[in-house]
């Protein structure tokens, strides 16, 4: 967190002065280490191991905290007879279909009997227990090489700081995602926030640390293929009518409201054209018919499906695992448009980049038309940020943007009033979507800048009156009502831009209200009705944050509270209430079917109701926990040198294993910072971190050069010896050493360097569809790499002795 | 003169550089480095907001020194972040043992990785913020032949460029290593405590962009007792080995303008120890000047008397 | 020869080797050479007096022409010492007795126009009694000039200069007597004059005898600090000025009867006193650059102990 978001860390410093214990893991000792009370060095990829460990610690020292575990979570459930957890089948749940790589949830749904008791055999706390009774502190010893000392000391120290009077939280930079169980990552951390009652709570919570660039906004408002705005699913090909795209949501608790939140949507995009009677034009949207993350669109470039590109902020030639498939397809492109603040590798990948080197593209024989365009920086426009905790906070036009730089705003609002103008009278019914759309901001300023208030404005949602929306509340199923993003409803409630708002802290309260605006309706903490017990009161003064005033009938306390004003915590809801009436005034957690948090999770998962431990895609060790070793339902292309199942377990040729990460001294693929002199003076070449140990192994000098090898690609770095990085010894002794690699060079800006994400395989989460980039295997030995086509040689060479027998371009046959 | 002018407690710098009464109260920089988290905003901030120029194409190598890529305090880097590795003894029980594998495959013990035989070491990792200290009594100012370099209401040291001519003595008087000629430029350079953000009322660039007040700005009389607030806490807390640095008036520089608080002996930072105004010394230096000039003419004397008489004779 | 220092190698830490000071800006040659031409011109000047004192006129004008033309050049190299050398006249925007550089460049100055002055009146024949009080006058600066530099070394943070505050202004001195008596040997053996040759030798006794005590006191402190001049690029430095200088008052007392051995006298004599200064300017450097110097030096909380 030191490393990556310097200036949210002075929070954790301010705590650790009020006494607050920090504890770090980490594979690497970092900036954030120096920071903690103590540091937990750990293999990356073990971390559901030394999670679960953590949960079996709570379960088997009957450390939860019963009461709100007992009501706020769907521990009581009952699992039907025909589910089997992982202990049943050895590193499998029921429904497994081993030919298409995916799960049946059927039998993973609850009967519908619920044992407040927590003793049934069959209950979720039972199966809990009993599923992670193997993750043991010696099993945490064994996979992740930390040792059971400084295991007690981090699940004592979490214990004892939570519970009714403190609360402990998690924070996480989202590199713990970047694995093939990366989101059961996160939900292995949720399950332990819950049991110890650390969830809807001042002081917990599990904190994503997103990027810096709005990153939060480009999913709320998303730039992702399967979600439309505030989260509302993309439509699916079997999506035939509105019915049953709605049929996919939840009817109770708050996403029974489906249809006003999408009604609204489709109001705020297509205006007049949006009604009910032609379904809001959903039928319209294009519609999903698989996988369309960015890893198989690269995969569909090179089989030339897809002809062209736009690239907005983003450098896949620098910052994408795989780097050389994704230059290789930027390659088979018709066209491609690069908008960013400088020339960055994925706009000169046909002059530059490692395949021209090495003679595996040629300059002249490549097709791609490369369109850049200078973007305007943010403080060259006006705009919003939504930062990791969700809140929106604006930004003013500093100075106008230099020469033919232009906000992302101007260019995708000309754009599309050029396109519009080219198929104004086009009779095509596939036309209609963009004739449709409400396209009509104002604009102003020499550039015709949009004004991005007005985009504001809609997305804050209007009445039939035209009058701007105070909350999502409001909104109508009926079509009467427009609203670009409900979540976002309010931001610009009574004609006041509310993100704008700069309020100090020394004058308002310490929830900070007034500064910015949080979604949703401007709440700090979400799910807070977990704040208070049952009947409404706080579990402790020191912990109070929400509570229910009988005298005045509402809930009241220092935050909006997350559930309706008015709902009694007695309220029991009558059988057949859909919508937010169906919960109850105890459920605290409003987005969910039941209002429990999941303890289990029936639905919404691919790879399972409950977290299990698999070894990474490319590993040097089996899985120690299960007969299973990888993740049955990880995201994997076999085409695409998708080699790590042939590679695991390969420690001579590939003896050691790696993680990339970044510096606080350059930002992501380097195409923001490599370009500035400050900042690439700071870190001026790439590096890699290895212990004395593996450097003494392996002939590495401080200062020197190495040359780290894959199965897909060989970089060298420069040599920084240091004992931040620790080897680990594992369950047979052995001793893992992992390197590290900060990933910012490319051959473009002021310092320039090999890519190290040219590194690693394409293996994905199947549930969001993330790139396992933390960590593959790799060998290491001293010296630079070799030039031009024997560097395609050296890492053919590598593949030849890991027993790859395949297309490797370069190979054999083309000498 | 009075003694204090070169050496010891001062308790008006300003006064004694002839503001008059009512000029502004001594400001400084208290950095506490227990909270420092080497993110080198204060460079960036530092040379931003200064215009300092950027550096030569071939000077972009890695140092192999840690995160520090500045290495020193300079003509063109006035603030500069320093990254100590460190092995202490562990807190919890015995780390992981170190081992690794020799060409053979067997298990063998590094002693390298400083893990195994002390029963656990654990790794500290410093880093601190250094910066021109702004001495009480500052050699720089003393010895600077030009007047280039100057004692400001505030009391801070500056120099002035358009008067500076590049002699290069403040270079070598500097104690703590801070103050450098430029190339190129030829004159001397070195942070101004943002001389022009003072005079606007604004915090020096470095302490603004800080995240964790590592770099805390303000009069530095209330500086003194913030440091010593931190420094019972961090003592109460465990940490003996914090310790102030630079803030006591009767050390040799009688106190510094810019004052740390460290985690470990300053020579551990590349400070020095117990720095001394080199000017403490200049009488006596003089009087050993005068007394060798009185031995030059004496020896000249002997060498032409005695026998004068006999420079005629053939 | 010197005994080793009894000060055990000290305990220190450091970061990453590196230097606490920064090592001087000052180069060679010019720095050693504006101090060997400084003092060349300071003692020069007070030859000239004596010699006038004593009538012998081929020695004043020796002294005198000397004194000036020694002064220009040390001026010069001063000058091109500087970052920018236009602005040298800054050096008189104040007179700043904490700056010995500021002291000596008003030194200097004053010294280079009463030298001329000397010189000019002395070549011109005209105003004789003005160019002897000018020449009079420059024997008090140059006494200063000869003597400054050792304040002007001293007074910095470089270990070695600033712990030799006592044995730099001696030494320099003595270099500034050597080299006096090197101009007059050269005089003498080219004029040969002989009433310049006796004073010149005994110049070169008492001057080596002043520069090799002042170095021998160097190398024979025990003081931490005092190493640059016992180990390195300093010390051999050091023991070729000595060895080059008694071999020049050796020399110079065959001066009288071979012209040659006049010649060689005042070169080694000058040789001698250049290479002390390189010598001092090598000191300084290697105690600047490592950190022991300092770190030793303040650990050890008391002034240089000597024996």
């Amino acid at each position: 967190m030191a490393e990556c978001h310097p200036v949210a860390f002075q929070w954790v410093v301010e705590a650790k002065k009020r006494g607050a214990t920090i504890i770090h893991v980490d594979p690497r000792f970092t900036r954030t280490s120096a920071l903690a009370t103590f540091h937990v060095p750990s293999r990356v990829g073990g971390d559901i191991v030394l999670l679960g460990a953590l949960v079996n610690h709570v379960l088997s020292g009957r450390h939860e905290f019963t009461e709100y575990v007992r009501a706020y979570t769907n521990a009581a459930d009952i699992l039907p007879l025909d589910f089997h957890d992982t202990e049943d089948s050895d590193g499998l749940f029921s429904g497994y279909d081993p030919v298409s790589r995916t799960y049946d949830n059927s039998s993973w749904q609850p009967t519908g009997e619920r044992d407040l008791t927590l003793t049934d055999p069959r209950c979720v706390f039972q199966v809990l227990k009993r599923h992670f009774a193997r993750y043991t502190p010696e099993l945490v010893e064994r996979v992740c090489g930390i040792s059971q000392a400084d295991f007690g000391r981090l699940a004592d120290t979490l214990v004892r700081c939570s519970g009714r009077e403190q609360t402990t939280a998690w924070v996480y930079a989202v590199g713990w995602t970047q694995h093939t169980t990366g989101v059961q990552h996160i939900r292995t951390a949720a399950i332990l926030q819950l049991l110890l009652g650390n969830m809807g709570r001042p002081g917990g919570g599990i904190l994503a640390l997103r990027g810096h660039a709005s990153i939060q906004g480009s999913t709320d408002i998303p730039t992702l293929f399967d979600l439309l705005p505030g989260y509302l699913p993309m439509p699916r090909r079997e999506d035939q009518s509105l019915d049953a795209y709605l049929a996919r949501l939840p009817n109770t608790g708050f996403w029974g409201n489906k249809l006003s939140y999408l009604a609204s949507l489709m109001k705020a995009w297509f205006g007049d054209a949006a009604t009910a009677a032609n379904d809001f034009c959903l039928s319209s949207l294009p519609r999903l018919s698989g996988d369309h993350g960015t890893y198989r669109t690269v995969l569909d470039m090179i089989e030339g499906k897809v002809k062209g590109y736009f690239l907005w902020g983003q450098n896949p030639a620098v910052g994408s695992a795989g780097g050389r498939l994704q230059r290789l397809a930027l390659a088979k492109l018709d066209w491609l448009v690069v908008r960013d603040l400088a020339l960055i590798e994925s706009a000169t990948f046909w002059q530059d980049s490692p395949e021209v080197a090495t003679g595996e593209l040629a300059t002249d024989q490549i097709g791609t038309e490369v369109f850049f365009l200078p973007a305007a920086a943010h403080v060259e426009k006006a705009g919003s940020f939504t930062n990791t905790q969700r809140m929106l906070q604006w930004h003013y036009k500093a100075l106008e943007p230099p020469g033919d730089a232009r906000s992302d705003l101007w260019f995708a609002y000309h754009l599309g009033k050029r396109i519009r103008a080219a198929v104004a009278s086009s009779p095509e019914p596939r036309d209609a979507l963009l004739q449709n759309l409400t396209w009509d901001y104002n604009e102003s300023g020499e550039l015709a800048e949009p004004d991005a208030e007005a985009v504001l404005r809609e997305v804050n949602g209007r009445g039939p009156d035209g009058s701007l929306l105070s909350g999502f509340a409001q909104l109508k199923p009926d079509g009467s009502t427009a609203c670009g993003n409900w979540i976002y409803s309010g931001c610009f409630a009574g004609g006041v831009n509310q993100t704008a708002r700069r309020k100090p802290q020394s004058e308002q309260s310490w929830v900070a209200p007034e500064w910015g605006w949080a979604w949703p309706a401007n709440r700090r903490i979400l799910y807070n009705r977990a704040s208070a017990d049952p009947e409404g009161r706080p579990w402790s003064e020191a912990k109070a944050y929400i509570w229910w005033n009988e005298a005045k009938g509402e809930w009241t306390g220092h935050d909006v509270p997350d559930i309706e004003k008015n709902k009694s915590p007695d309220y029991i809801p009558p059988d057949g209430a859909v919508g937010p009436a169906a919960l109850a005034g105890s459920d605290p957690f409003i987005m969910q079917r039941d209002g429990k948090g999941a303890l289990f999770v029936p639905s919404g998962l691919k790879d399972g109701p409950l977290p299990t431990h698999y070894e990474p895609a490319e590993s040097l060790v089996r899985n120690d926990a299960y007969k299973q070793d990888k993740s049955p339902v990880s995201i994997l292309y076999p085409k695409a040198e998708a080699t790590f199942e042939q590679l695991s377990g390969d420690t001579i040729t590939f003896p050691y294993i790696f993680t990339t990460y970044r510096l606080t001294e350059h930002h992501t693929a380097g195409g923001m910072s490599r370009t500035l002199s400050r900042l690439a003076e700071l870190q001026p070449e790439l590096f890699c971190e290895v212990s004395p140990a593996l450097a003494a192994e392996r002939g590495l000098e401080n200062g020197g050069w190495a040359t780290i090898v894959t199965a897909r690609a060989a970089i060298e770095a420069r040599v920084l010896v240091t004992r931040r990085v620790r080897p680990l010894r594992l369950a047979d002794g052995a001793v893992v050493h992992q390197v590290g690699l900060p990933y910012h060079w490319g051959s473009q800006g002021l310092v320039t360097g090999d890519v190290v994400n040219d590194l690693l395989p394409f293996a994905l989460d199947p549930n969001v569809f993330i790139q396992e980039s933390k960590v593959a295997t790799c060998d290491i030995q001293p010296g630079r790499r070799p030039r031009g086509p024997a560097l395609t040689g050296l890492v053919r060479s590598y593949r030849e002795r890991a027993g790859l027998d395949d297309e490797w371009p370069g190979g054999r046959d083309d000498e | 003169m009075t003694s204090n002018r070169l050496y010891g407690p001062l308790d008006d710098v300003s006064g004694d550089a002839g503001y008059v009464a009512g000029h502004p109260q001594r400001v400084g920089f208290f950095t506490d480095t227990s909270v420092c988290i080497g993110c080198k905003a204060c460079e960036v901030a530092c040379k931003e907001w200064n215009g300092l120029p950027d550096p030569e194409a071939d000077a972009l190598v890695l140092t192999g020194m840690s995160y520090d890529n500045t290495a020193e305090l300079g003509a063109n880097s006035w603030r500069h972040v320093a990254f100590i590795e460190q092995a202490v003894p562990a807190a919890s029980a015995p780390a992981l043992s170190a081992l690794s594998r020799d060409a053979e495959g067997e298990l063998i013990i590094s002693a390298s990785v400083g893990d195994t035989d002390d029963g656990g070491s654990a790794t500290r990792w410093l880093m601190a913020s250094d910066v021109c200290k702004h001495c009480t009594h500052a050699a720089c100012l003393d010895v600077c032949p030009t007047g280039a370099l100057v004692r400001t209401e505030f009391g801070t040291v500056i120099v002035q460029p358009d008067v500076c001519n590049g002699c290069a003595y403040c270079v070598s008087a500097c104690p703590f290593g801070v103050i450098d000629r430029r190339e190129g430029d030829g004159r001397a350079w070195k942070c101004t405590m943002c001389y022009d953000r003072l005079r606007g009322g604004l915090e020096p660039a470095c302490a603004k962009a800080c995240p964790t007040d590592s770099i805390q700005f303000g009069p530095l009389s209330e500086l003194r007792e913030t440091a010593q607030a931190r420094l019972a806490e961090l003592h109460a807390a465990g940490v003996p080995e914090a310790r102030l640095y630079g803030d006591d008036p009767d050390d040799g520089v009688g106190g510094t303008g810019a004052f740390f608080l460290l985690l470990d002996e300053p020579a551990v930072y590349g400070l020095p120890p117990d720095p001394v105004v080199t000017t403490r010394d200049l009488p006596a230096m003089w009087r050993w000047a005068g007394i060798a000039a009185g031995v030059l003419a004496a020896g000249v004397a002997v060498a032409f008397t005695g026998r004068a008489g006999r420079a005629g004779r053939p | 020869m010197s005994e080793q220092p009894q000060v055990p190698p000290a305990e220190f830490s450091s970061y990453y080797g590196r230097p606490i000071l920064k090592v001087t800006r000052w180069r060679e040659p010019h720095l050693p050479a504006y101090l060997f031409l400084g003092e060349l011109s300071g003692a020069a000047a007070v030859l000239g007096v004596a010699a006038g004192l004593t009538r012998r006129p081929g020695l004043v004008r020796a002294g005198r022409l000397v004194a000036a033309a020694a002064a220009a050049g040390g001026a010069a190299f001063l000058t091109a010492e500087l970052g920018r050398p236009e602005r040298f006249l800054h050096m008189l925007r104040v007179a700043k007795p904490t700056s010995p550089m500021s002291m000596g460049s008003w030194i200097l100055v004053s010294h280079s126009g009463l030298t001329s002055a000397a010189a000019a009146s002395d070549l011109t024949g005209l105003l004789g009694p003005l160019g002897t009080a000018a020449a009079v006058a420059s024997a008090i600066t140059g006494s200063l000039l000869a003597a400054y530099p050792g304040v002007l070394l001293a007074d910095t943070a470089v270990p070695a200069w600033h712990s030799s505050y006592r044995e730099l202004p001696l030494l320099f001195a003595g270099g500034a007597l050597t080299a006096a008596a090197a101009a007059g040997l050269v005089a003498g053996a080219l004029t040969g004059d002989p009433a310049s040759l006796g004073p010149a030798q005994r110049l070169a006794l008492v001057g080596a005898a002043l520069e090799g005590g002042a170095e021998l006191a160097l190398e024979r402190r025990s003081d931490i600090a005092a190493e640059p001049y016992q180990e390195g690029d300093g010390a051999r430095l050091l023991r070729y000025a000595r060895i080059a200088t008694i071999s020049g008052a050796v020399t110079a007392l065959a001066a009288r009867r071979s012209r040659p051995a006049a010649l060689a006298a005042a070169a080694l004599l000058a040789g001698g006193g250049i290479c002390a200064k390189f010598a001092v300017h090598r000191a300084g450097i290697a105690s600047a650059k490592d950190p022991k110097y300092v770190v030793a030096t303040q650990q050890s909380h008391s002034p240089p102990t000597r024996r």
